[in-house]
């Protein structure tokens, strides 16, 4: 039998248990729905295992797979198919998106245990793996777009799960309306897609865009454009990176699953597969690349100021996915979706880890009354810094070093790669170890400030997938070695077959190892630096704080660079003003007229009906007559 | 031929109203049933001469009986017809009266003055029961069978109606009902 | 065969056809209604027979066969349906059958 025909019931799974979860959620007892809700995803993950395994040994012809299941509607030959479509790229982020879905499940069936709506949760999450999985196995735009907007909309239920706090409905209105501006953005690039294809299916544009369009043509660059809005949009980057730290209002294992190792990466999946595109517009694809910079070092400065775990680890999402913006830029399209999977495995890592923290400080989530976690926490405390070696990039060891270092190199190296690129990029890894062990240090090591009551460690539930999550972020990036040690690349072999490899200048591997050795050199300067302002001498920080510049710097970069306070000048306040000068809105009197005048009419109907037969037979010779009437005489 | 045509116009006209206004229900069934005779033989005389048996055998047959069964049974004597006389005021047929007329104009006037577009050519000709026979088994029979089904609803239908006597009342009437039977039970056990 | 003017031989099921509609307008007597219905069902049988006779094809008079049978089945429902509706309400008054209509309307 053929395992690829199984394709389908990779989401369907998810869907199932959604199903069952949102029918007769009510009726079971947590344990079944436990085990509903991550058993559906341990079944896809396990079946998506297979299927990879088969992919590998023996690949369909030309490396793709497609799979119709039925057309969703036709209408004058538009016919967008709900037809799944496997190759390389997407297989990759099956792989990431049931195994890493699996362990958050499995880690949330204890954290969120003592929650009301314990069963809602696992619909929603078992909704969002659904919309996931649909988004990147959809073989047309349409069908990626429902998935797109099936995970915005799971992640607004989310964000805003303990929906009795207004914060928490604020943050997800947020995070749901600025992503939108994305999405609309999106939607009409897809106009111009159908406009000009006659189709969304993603094969046949990748095709034909070379043949129709020219380089730099108008229409793919106001097409790459709206489509790098909605990926802008979902991936928060600039300038729609606001919503997401705002999303941290969520249960923490919904930010590890969506706001870090999934949903958030969509943005690169679209420009990814969209890449045919985005080659034939140098200027957008540059575009990408100056986004992803400014995004990474932004986000990067705002980590280094905020005091909530899960805001540093929020900004630090928009960071790295900045890094794999700018990798798509220089078209390292291969090195983006190796940090996208790497990124995947220690983020979510680093987020699990959190909510343990979190967790075991009773819903604390200032680090700065966290400290000497260390000996409390063993598990937690180490898997925790597997993950922040990872984000730090720790040379060797680490899986983050080899998908970054990837990343630096090729923004250096490649032929739309420059010096400058490489040298924000640079910049930002400096930031980024930083910020994480700041984070480290302040959270695990000092004195302990406060009581653990309830220990996490003791949940065999949440410390699996931490464990597992931490082996992945160490072994994961021995796949894909630098290009100079012995060209031992297998995973940029494998998505060959889908993304174009990364053109280099010439002689440009013997830099290399002098780029490896200076982010080497700037990790452990940045370990070191952080390791003397936080453990060694706490004052130094706290006497930089105290300076009126410092003081200034810390707060513009606590408020995210104030984007939040220039959208609210620019964008609310207007709208606020004009709703204040037009409280009664005039439109409204045509549609209350619509309301006014339909009332009227019923009032005479209902009068008709007045139960005398006869009269209604009358009425019907008065019908008679008026349509001779017509008929004879107009 | 034609004399016939108009003369059983004529009859089948006047007793159609006479039907339609008289006052007593089985003389009104009587009018009615030589009204149908009088088609019937405008049928023949148009060439249907199977329709025609079929018109005396069915319609004055068998529907009519059963119209004169019914009237039979709600028989409600002399109170009746003084009744019907009661309803057929000027103000309840002037309206009706006043549409139909104006109806009855509009399709002189179509009937006279705009002709049809495409008119018959050779006038009017007999089809002979054989010609029937044959469009109803061939082309209609789908039809024939669903009529033969129709027609079994009929049956059974008007057994199923007709059988639930008296014990369906309206609520209303029961309780109604059901206080008059107390009270007359009062009535007898005082006498006792 | 006779030589009647089509528009003088559709002027017969015309009147018919009127004076039938005419009678159920105005007749409060179920019974005289459903009389005038079956005179309107002839009216439209007699303008088949008519339409049959002049294009000299035999589906006219099966339409009007359809119509005798529709128009048995019909008066045997309707009479059943007469006699037990008499026998609830003891009347045969249209007017006063209102059962079906909306009881707020009524007040």
């Amino acid at each position: 039998m053929d395992v690829f025909h199984l394709l389908w019931l990779v989401p369907a799974f998810p869907l199932a248990g959604f199903l069952i979860l949102a029918l007769f959620g009510l009726r079971l007892h947590s344990r079944a729905i436990a085990w509903i809700g991550t058993g559906s995803i341990g079944l896809s993950a396990i079946l998506t295992l297979w299927i990879g395994v088969h992919f590998l040994t023996q690949p369909p012809a030309n490396y793709q797979y497609s799979l119709t299941l039925w057309t969703w509607f036709d209408i004058n030959g538009f016919a967008p198919g709900i037809a799944l479509y496997l190759d390389p790229l997407s297989l990759v982020y099956i792989f990431v998106i049931t195994f890493v879905s699996f362990f958050i499940h499995l880690y949330s069936t204890a954290f969120m245990r003592s929650n009301e709506g314990y069963v809602r949760f696992f619909a929603y999450m078992n909704l969002f793996v659904f919309s996931m999985l649909v988004l990147v196995l959809a073989n047309n735009l349409l069908l990626l777009y429902l998935g797109w907007e099936g995970v915005g909309l799971c992640s607004f239920l989310l964000i805003g799960f303990w929906y009795r706090d207004e914060v928490n409905g604020y943050a997800a209105r947020k995070a749901f309306i600025v992503t939108r501006i994305g999405d609309t953005a999106f939607i009409i690039g897809l106009f111009l897609l159908v406009k000009q294809f006659h189709t969304l299916n993603i094969q046949d544009i990748l095709q034909q865009a070379p043949v129709v369009w020219s380089a730099g043509a108008t229409a793919v660059v106001w097409v790459t454009i709206l489509l790098l809005g909605g990926a802008v949009g979902k991936s928060a980057q600039l300038p729609l990176q606001t919503w997401l730290p705002d999303a941290m209002a969520g249960p923490t294992p919904v930010s590890a699953l969506i706001h870090a190792a999934t949903m958030v990466t969509a943005g690169v999946y679209l420009i990814a597969r969209t890449h045919v595109l985005y080659s034939l517009a140098p200027a957008v694809q540059l575009l990408v690349a100056i986004i992803g910079l400014l995004t990474l070092l932004i986000a990067g400065f705002s980590a280094l100021a905020q005091h909530d775990l899960k805001r540093i680890l929020a900004y630090s999402t928009i960071s790295q996915i900045g890094y794999m913006f700018l990798a798509l830029g220089v078209g390292a399209w291969t090195a983006a979706i190796f940090h996208f999977m790497i990124h995947a495995f220690f983020k979510a890592l680093l987020f699990l880890a959190a909510g343990a923290v979190i967790m075991a400080m009773e819903e604390e989530h200032d680090i700065f009354k966290m400290g000497g976690l260390r000996k409390k926490m063993p598990v937690t405390f180490w898997t925790f810094l597997v993950g922040s070696g990872a984000l730090a990039a720790i040379p060797l060891i680490t899986a983050g070093f080899y998908s970054k270092d990837l990343i630096l190199f090729d923004a250096f190296a490649s032929t739309q790669g420059s010096f400058w690129l490489w040298l924000g990029g640079f910049v930002g890894a400096f930031i980024t170890v930083l910020y994480t062990f700041r984070m480290v240090f302040v959270t695990f090591y000092g004195e302990q400030k406060k009581p653990i009551t309830h220990n996490p460690e003791e949940e065999k539930a949440m410390m699996i997938p931490l464990v597992v999550l931490a082996v992945l972020s160490v072994i994961g990036g021995w796949i894909e070695l630098p290009h100079a040690w012995a060209h031992f690349t297998p995973f940029s072999d494998f998505l060959t077959h889908v993304l174009p490899p990364t053109n280099l200048k010439p002689d440009m591997e013997s830099q290399e190892f002098m780029l490896q050795l200076l982010t080497a050199v700037i990790v452990f300067a940045g370990i070191y630096l952080s390791w003397l302002a936080y453990v060694k001498k706490p004052a130094l920080s706290a006497s930089w704080k105290n300076t009126s510049l410092g003081r200034a710097c810390h707060d513009f970069f606590y408020k995210g660079w104030m984007f939040d306070q220039l959208y609210d000048k620019l964008f609310v306040k207007p709208v606020v003003w004009i709703s204040r000068i037009d409280p009664h809105d005039f439109i409204d009197y045509i549609y209350e007229g619509f309301g006014r005048l339909n009332v009227l009419i019923h009032a005479g109907f209902s009068r008709t009906q007045s139960g005398y037969v006869r009269w209604y037979l009358l009425c019907i010779a008065i019908g008679i007559l008026f349509i001779f009437s017509l008929i004879l005489f107009v | 031929m034609n004399i016939i045509f108009y003369l059983s116009a004529v009859v089948a006209i006047y007793c159609t109203l006479r039907a339609v206004f008289h006052k007593h229900a089985v003389h009104a069934l009587l009018y009615l049933i030589v009204s149908l005779l009088a088609v019937a033989v405008v049928f023949f005389v148009l060439g249907a001469p199977f329709l025609a048996a079929l018109e005396v055998i069915i319609y004055a047959g068998a529907i009519m009986v059963l119209f004169v069964f019914v009237v039979m049974m709600l028989n409600r004597g002399e109170a009746a017809i003084q009744q019907e006389k009661a309803w057929l005021q000027f103000s309840t047929w002037a309206w009706p009266a006043v549409f139909v007329l104006l109806l009855f104009a509009e399709w002189l006037y179509l009937l006279f003055y705009q002709p049809p577009a495409v008119a018959p050519v050779g006038g009017n000709q007999s089809i002979m029961p054989q010609q029937v026979g044959e469009a109803l088994f061939t082309r209609y029979l789908l039809g024939v069978e669903m009529a033969a089904m129709l027609l079994m609803a009929g049956v059974i239908g008007a057994y199923h109606i007709g059988k639930q006597k008296q014990r369906n009342y309206h609520r209303y009437l029961e309780e109604e009902e059901n206080l008059r039977s107390t009270a007359s039970e009062k009535q007898t056990q005082q006498v006792i | 065969m006779i030589s009647v003017p089509v528009s003088v031989q559709l002027l017969l099921p015309s009147v018919l056809f009127l004076i039938g509609l005419l009678g159920v307008l105005i007749r409060r007597n179920v019974i005289f209604m459903l009389m005038a219905m079956e005179i309107m069902l002839n009216a439209a049988g007699l303008v088949f027979i008519i339409g049959s006779s002049l294009w000299k094809q035999a589906d006219g008079q099966v339409m009007v066969i359809f119509i005798l049978a529709m128009a048995a089945a019909e008066v045997a429902v309707g009479l059943a349906l007469i006699l037990q509706v008499f026998q609830m309400h003891k009347t045969v008054d249209v007017d006063q059958l209102q059962e079906l209509k909306d009881e707020r309307e009524r007040g």
